[in-house]
């Protein structure tokens, strides 16, 4: 009896991600089309595609940076704008001008910024967190120098730790690995793994094949259309990457691929064998 | 034309009414003001104390113009800078000129708030433009910002010519409207430049994090709940403001100068927004009375000008002398660097010279060194000099000394045999790093410490000392002195 209940619970929470026949359209040109798609509370989640694939687009027009023309989008169970504050968002690090007159820890404060809403600044509280953040992401010494004195590694953790300060349950994150040094990868994926155990939920677009099958359990692979979605093991096939990355698959990244899939798979000795 | 416009006015004729359009953006309602300093036989300093003891009116209201108008651009001229729309200011100021034509045109009277608005209308229709140009087309906002500026110049010159034309065409009015004039500034023009001002102030306050988040990362702060759209064009209308307000004490032309200049200047200076603001609001101002000061003394310069000029000369100045980015700063932080590296070259020579002598001599002779060092005697005598200077050497004077030269006897201070262990230490640590950390061979090492000698501060010698556990020799055998053990 107590088992059933909370089964009927569970059913009850909406997921944390919910899109329904999602078409998004630049200038009149579909970009996305019919994205169908529900991410289960806790997993992490990898969008992987070809260039102009629509990963970026995909979370953005989930937060409704870019204008959908049509489907819906539910998070939580609401629409993204009732649910602002159970979103955390971790741009790609281009997107913004890196002289901009602020340091480190300014950038991490902006985190609070969507709890405190508007006429309120943030406080000692909301600073503490910050600092908390960057130090979670190893970046606590650097707090005080200005963002434009920061490696590219460093920038990409200043933005991972913006995200952690805006204490939410999902995460988009676009790109977080691209142009970071390995230390800062291995940094950001263990960081990754325990907001994971910590029951959030996360979305990251990701362009390196051969890694994606040890980073996450579950992949959307991409290409203007949901070519398949699943579990690592299911998805990370030869046919579906070759589906979704068209015949621009050369030779090389074939064999790269190839051994990425041996690793989703497990690398049982039968499989280095084949 | 400056005894022109009251009859203008008074006459009521609905042509020379319509010609003064000019006429409010320059002389405004106290005709005898266009310029500030009375023509007169005074010399050049008392003029300059009656502009001092601001016992005019017109000089009052002059400098409190300028004084709000270089605060209100500062402010919001630095957020054009830092989100590099810089252009934007110019595309401004160009594209409320018909609003004030037909602002002029609505009730054929010089109405400022009409005029205002009419302006205010077209300066955001103009920014509404640019972002409709840059989200319906791949065109990107430098082409749509040139665009409509020159688009709705066109408009505006087309409207204030054929307004003119419907005068008697005197044209006098047009530069003084193109290069503005502080003194045109009526007590009218100060209430709304005040108000102006004030809700500047209160909104940048109210929404300075809302305002920061848009400026930085735009789609971010969109992802946060803000309503980036209506922040946006909110930055925008007060841009507007700040632009329609300073026309007539800078011109049409000039205005954007104000907004970047003093902004550019506080952004070599500082790198937190808060200071850029202060510094940029201090600047505009700074620079708009200088603009006041140098037109009273002048004359019959207008003012715009002078104010841009004064704007520029602070940016000059910031970029030269700036603490941190300035040139002549960075020059001679460099030069500072490069003395510093010579006076412990210099000090580590006589290390070795001590050395080779197991230590048993304290005291060494200019010529001895220059061998050392591999120089001729009056160069080493001139390194020796800055030592003394820096009081890290002295001289031996005693009866026994020779006059001759490269015999003059020298020995390192307390402080300089300090410094010199210090120097032989982190080269001699660093080659000891290099060949057992990194497995560097020994005879590859020594250029690489030569310079990392210099660069190395306590910090990382604690880190080497630790990972090299204490050591006593360096590769080649050498002991490596501590600073805490004085071998002499």
């Amino acid at each position: 009896m107590p088992l059933a209940q909370t089964d009927a619970e569970s059913k009850k929470i909406a997921p944390p991600l919910e899109i329904h026949d999602l078409t998004v359209a630049y200038t009149k040109r579909p970009v996305l089309y019919g994205i169908d798609l529900e991410i289960p509370k806790g997993s992490i989640v990898g969008i992987v595609g070809p260039n102009g694939a629509g990963k970026s687009t995909l979370i953005k027009s989930v937060m409704g940076l870019l204008p959908s023309a049509s489907g819906w989008v539910k998070v939580f169970g609401k629409p993204f704008k009732q649910a602002v504050t159970r979103v955390g968002y971790v741009p790609q690090r281009e997107s913004v001008d890196w002289d901009f007159p602020v340091n480190a820890l300014d950038v991490v404060l902006m985190g609070r910024y969507g709890r405190l809403g508007p006429f309120k600044r943030p406080n000692k509280s909301d600073k503490n967190i910050a600092m908390a953040c960057l130090e979670k992401v190893r970046m606590a010494p650097y707090a005080k120098r200005q963002i434009s004195n920061l490696s590219g590694g460093q920038q990409q953790r200043v933005f991972l730790a913006r995200a952690l300060a805006q204490e939410s349950d999902l995460y988009l994150m676009d790109e977080p690995f691209v142009g970071v040094d390995a230390a800062t990868e291995s940094a950001i994926i263990e960081i990754l793994r325990e907001l994971q155990t910590q029951g959030k939920t996360l979305i990251v677009v990701h362009h390196d094949l051969t890694t994606a099958p040890d980073y996450f359990d579950r992949i959307l692979l991409l290409n203007m259309r949901v070519v398949a979605y699943g579990n690592t093991k299911d998805v990370f096939t030869f046919e579906n990457l070759q589906n979704a990355y068209g015949g621009r698959l050369s030779i090389l990244s074939e064999v790269a691929l190839s051994r990425a899939r041996k690793k989703a798979e497990g690398d049982t000795p039968e499989d280095s064998l084949r | 034309m400056r005894e022109l416009l009251p009859h203008a006015v008074s006459n009521g004729s609905k042509q020379r009414l319509a010609f003064s359009i000019f006429g409010i953006l320059t002389a405004s309602t106290i005709a005898h003001a266009a310029q500030i300093g009375k023509i007169s036989e005074t010399s050049w300093t008392e003029q300059a104390l009656d502009f001092l003891s601001l016992e005019e009116p017109v000089v009052r209201t002059a400098v409190l113009g300028t004084l709000i108008i270089g605060f209100c651009c500062g402010v919001l001229g630095s957020f054009l800078v830092v989100r590099k729309l810089s252009l934007l200011g110019d595309t401004l100021s160009h594209a409320v000129l018909p609003g004030v034509a037909l602002g002029f045109l609505w009730n054929a009277s010089k109405d400022p708030w009409a005029i205002f608005i009419g302006a205010t209308a077209a300066g955001i229709l103009g920014v509404a433009l640019v972002g409709w140009i840059k989200q319906t087309t791949h065109l990107k906002e430098d082409s749509a910002m040139g665009m409509v500026l020159a688009g709705f110049y066109g408009l505006g010159i087309c409207m204030t010519t054929m307004i003119q034309n419907m005068a008697m065409g005197n044209k006098s009015g047009l530069d003084k409207f193109f290069f503005g004039q502080a003194a045109a500034l009526s007590s009218g023009d100060i209430q709304l430049l005040g108000i102006i001002s004030l809700i500047t102030v209160v909104l940048v306050l109210i929404f300075y994090k809302e305002f920061i988040a848009i400026s930085f990362d735009t789609g971010f702060a969109q992802a946060i709940g803000m309503p980036v759209q209506v922040l946006h064009y909110a930055l925008m209308a007060l841009l507007t403001f700040a632009v329609v307000v300073s026309l007539q004490a800078v011109g049409v032309v000039l205005v954007s100068a104000l907004l970047i200049t003093p902004a550019a200047a506080a952004f070599l200076l500082t790198d937190r927004m808060h200071w850029m603001l202060i510094l940029a609001a201090g600047f505009g101002m700074l620079s708009g009375v200088l603009g006041a000061f140098i037109s009273y003394l002048s004359n019959n310069l207008p003012t715009g000008p002078l104010i841009v000029l004064g704007a520029t000369l602070i940016f000059v100045l910031a970029l030269f002398f700036g603490p941190r980015h300035g040139f002549l700063t960075k020059t001679l932080r460099r030069k500072r660097q490069r003395q510093r590296i010579a006076l412990e070259n210099t000090l580590k020579s006589i290390f070795y010279l001590c050395e080779n002598s197991d230590f048993e001599r304290r005291e060494f002779v200019v010529a001895e060194l220059a061998v050392e060092r591999n120089s001729n005697l009056p160069a080493t005598e001139r390194e020796i000099l800055n030592l003394v200077e820096a009081d890290m050497a002295e001289w031996i004077v005693d009866s026994n000394t020779p006059s001759m030269s490269g015999q003059a006897r020298f020995r390192l201070s307390k402080e300089g045999w300090y410094r010199a262990c210090e120097i032989v230490r982190n080269h001699r640590l660093w080659e000891l790093y290099l060949t057992s950390a990194a497995s560097y061979e020994s005879d590859h090492v020594h250029d690489d410490a030569e310079e990392i000698e210099h660069l190395i501060g306590e910090g990382i010698v604690k880190r080497l000392e630790d990972r090299l556990q204490n050591p006593i020799h360096d590769p080649h055998g050498r002991l490596i002195p501590r600073r805490d053990q004085v071998i002499a």
